[in-house]
């Protein structure tokens, strides 16, 4: 693999379904009834049903892990919520994750990969951007 | 009321020290779509150099949520958990988290800030081993939305 600027690293289509959110709930401790209650999230404004902010970002980023081949690597990883991904029932949602490298030291040992982050076409994530130590071999 | 802007700079005393188990970071995986086996198998993780199990890259979100409570479920912060929404997270890694580690973790406030009508709190988790060793900084930041006013 090429880890220079512009080279595409990954892209995938994650599906998330409500059973997803009831299961990330769990893992996280992150019981917010916004995550699986249709009549809170309405309360609040939302369409529906929407993904933990916090599951998005942790499930596109394994595509850069992949990629690296080590869980470690990450050694910086930031994003902006922009828009709320609605899960609806039935059914589940898409994300797509297109992740490049946006920028490379060499000195560090370190790239920083650019994640773009789309439901049904629009952005979902801002900003979304991770370092990563490179394999001493590349 | 809305956001108590005197938090800023407070910092609270360390968490109780949080345990990391293996089956957590199977779990956190699973709930992740984590591929790698290093994150569920100790001799995968052994072969990459880890000691055992490695946590997946926001992981640490479980540490510092729980680390923030103590300021955003604060009654006295004034953080309406209905009209919060998440604006921004950050994960800088000291080294990466693994099972067994003994964590714990100070929590700072770091702003208040108003923005667009919307009142934008951040938080700082530094967390680090029970010896002390730093292991990972969270950042993250809530948007807070006004009360409607009664019209």
């Amino acid at each position: 693999m090429t880890i220079e600027v512009g080279t595409e690293l990954a892209r995938r289509e994650i599906t998330v379904d409500r059973a997803r959110l009831v299961r990330y709930a769990g893992a996280s401790g992150d019981f917010n009834p916004i995550h699986w209650n249709d009549r809170v999230a309405r309360e609040v404004g939302l369409p529906g049903v929407v993904a933990h902010g916090m599951w998005t970002m942790g499930a596109v980023v394994d595509v850069v892990v992949e990629a690296l081949g080590d869980p470690g690597a990450v050694v910086d990883y930031q994003v902006r919520f922009s828009r709320p991904v609605p899960v609806p029932d039935p059914g589940q949602a898409t994300v797509l994750v297109v992740a490049t490298v946006g920028a490379t030291d060499p000195e560090a040992g370190t790239a920083r990969v650019d994640l773009v982050v789309t439901c049904e076409g629009q952005r979902v994530l801002g900003k979304a951007q991770a370092v990563v130590r490179l394999p001493a071999d590349r | 009321m809305g956001v108590d802007p005197s938090f800023v700079g407070r910092s609270y005393p360390p968490t109780p020290v949080y345990e990391v188990a293996r089956t957590t970071l199977a779990a956190f995986g699973e709930a992740t779509g984590a591929t790698h086996p290093a994150c569920t198998d100790t001799g995968a993780a052994q072969a990459l150099g880890y000691r055992d199990t490695v946590a997946p890259p926001t992981f640490a979100v479980v540490v510092a949520q729980a680390a923030e409570a103590q300021y955003v479920a604060d009654p006295a912060a004034g953080i309406d958990f209905s009209r919060v929404v998440h604006a921004d997270e950050r994960f800088t890694h000291h080294r990466p988290i693994c099972a067994g580690d003994r964590l714990v973790t100070v929590l700072h406030v770091e702003s208040v800030t108003q923005r667009a009508g919307l009142s934008l709190v951040t938080t700082r988790c530094e967390i680090a081993d029970d010896a002390g060793a730093p292991v990972a900084t969270v950042r993250s930041t809530l948007a807070v939305r006004p009360e409607e006013v009664a019209s």
